[in-house]
């Protein structure tokens, strides 16, 4: 789509201020659900994303349980009130396809054989939309996730990085994401590099694709520290409490 | 109070190598490096280490006691929920009573609580369960609550110290179960307080000392001690 908005100035100055290489604001809260197993709040720019685990628990109906290992069911869903106008509500071939690249994703990294026959279930609910939604979202599962005690190999992270005005971006904004060239996010689990997750939107070169993934790379690593530091956050500080 | 060796760990995280070390309860190896599997606190024995988790589901092992409520009655078992991610199955023959064919829900029916041992975990984990013991029954009458299974341990204290402290001051009768459930029966004045001490152990789970501090809080305003 063309457009006569200036994306990025040639100072490489964008829409929100940011330069080309910087991510938006982000704040995850471990827990927070007490009805949940495990739980995350997270805030990535005007992304709010709350997540919940449940299980694992025995997998209903009975066909799709793997007797062999456990299987991970997320949801992805979107609240009417997340856009602008209204988003009609349940789920939609758009919410289907995240569901099933952050279960596949997940189920990566989960130690899933031991659990045969259980289900792990993620819930994750977009309550405020802005672009890169499926990477706030696998998030903040991920940090639910360890939240719930779920043994894991990995604490996976998602961020995107784009084109827009040609040049290559980290972490796309709304309008960097409507009237950008290219969209790329990915998850990575962060210790081995590992990739969970690819998927792109528009055009990119060769060239341009590896910029971009490696852009993005660095950018999961630098959200993989503020997990990291969310659960600590929580968990250290019960422990420090009591020590007064 | 130092916070030494209590080091809380996250998945992923690296925690030795081997042969150093070896890799114990909640790691695993990858390139001759231990790696933590889940949240929890580092323990290091005898080179062997491990990771006491901090949350997560019970996992059932042979012989733990626990605290089972019936979900169904059929012509020959029963399916127990124990708070596992898998029911459990209770056989006729693993009762002290004589059962007639398809008179089990006489005996035993939904909602009731039971206090068992596992008896059997296979491999594919179906779970199996027994009231084939002296001190195996149901429960009657009396209160049910749940908590995180990983503080099992800081709830029955070294040598049952805590749990025994907890009876002495509340007069209650209070069985607890491997699995997260705690059967209280007493006045409602003594329940309110077991609640109370509960929630404070599980709070302050990862602390030394904790046994003091719950006689404490209870001494506080107990009236008349046993």
């Amino acid at each position: 789509m063309k457009s006569d908005i200036e994306l990025i100035t040639s100072e490489g100055k964008r829409l929100d201020g940011r330069g080309p290489h910087d991510l938006r604001k982000i704040k995850i809260e471990a827990g927070g659900l007490h009805r949940a197993d495990g739980s995350c709040y997270l805030e990535w720019g005007g992304n709010k994303v709350i997540a919940a685990v449940y299980g694992p628990r025995e997998a209903v109906p009975r066909h799709t349980q793997n007797p062999l290992r456990a299987i991970v069911q997320a949801r992805y869903n979107m609240a009417a009130f997340s856009v602008e106008d209204r988003k009609r509500p349940g789920p939609d071939r758009r919410s289907v396809e995240i569901s099933k690249v952050i279960s596949e994703a997940l189920e990566k990294v989960v130690l899933t054989e031991q659990f045969p026959r259980a289900s792990i279930d993620v819930s994750i609910e977009v309550l405020d939309a802005e672009a890169g939604t499926r990477c706030a979202g696998l998030t903040a599962a991920a940090v639910a996730l360890v939240d719930a005690g779920i043994p894991m190999r990995d604490i996976p992270v998602a961020c995107a990085a784009g084109k827009i005005n040609g040049q290559v971006v980290l972490d796309l904004g709304k309008e960097e994401d409507n009237f950008g060239d290219a969209d790329l996010p990915i998850a990575i689990s962060p210790r081995t590099g590992e990739v969970l997750l690819l998927q792109m939107d528009g055009h990119l070169t060769f060239d341009e694709f590896n910029q971009a993934f490696d852009l993005a790379v660095k950018g999961c690593h630098t959200v993989s520290e503020i997990q990291k530091k969310a659960i600590m956050q929580k968990y250290q500080s019960a422990a420090a409490e009591v020590l007064e | 109070m130092s916070n030494e060796g209590r080091q809380v760990v996250i998945p992923g995280q690296i925690l030795g190598e081997t042969p150093a070390l070896r890799p114990g309860r909640g790691t695993f190896v990858e390139d001759k490096k231990i790696l933590a599997e889940r949240l929890g606190v580092l323990n290091i024995q005898d080179n062997f280490v491990h990771i006491i988790p901090l949350k997560g589901r019970y996992d059932p092992v042979v012989g733990d006691f626990v605290i089972g409520v019936v979900e169904e009655a059929s012509t020959s078992n029963w399916m127990v929920d124990i708070n596992a991610p898998y029911p459990a199955l209770l056989h006729v023959h693993e009762v002290p009573w004589e059962i007639e064919f398809a008179d089990t829900e006489k005996y035993l029916n939904t909602g009731d609580t039971i206090l068992a041992k596992v008896l059997s975990v296979d491999e594919s984990k179906k779970l199996q369960i027994t009231l084939n013991d002296r001190n195996l029954f149901k429960l009657k009458g009396g209160h049910l609550i749940e908590f995180e299974p990983s503080v099992y341990r800081r709830i029955i204290g070294k040598k049952y110290s805590m749990i025994e402290i907890i009876q002495k001051y509340t007069r209650c009768r209070i069985k607890v179960g491997k699995n997260g459930r705690i059967w209280i029966d007493g006045d409602a004045e003594g329940i309110e307080k077991v609640l109370s001490a509960i929630s404070m152990i599980e709070r302050e789970a990862i602390t030394f000392g904790l046994t003091d501090r719950i006689e404490e809080f209870l001494k506080k305003d107990a009236k008349d001690v046993r």
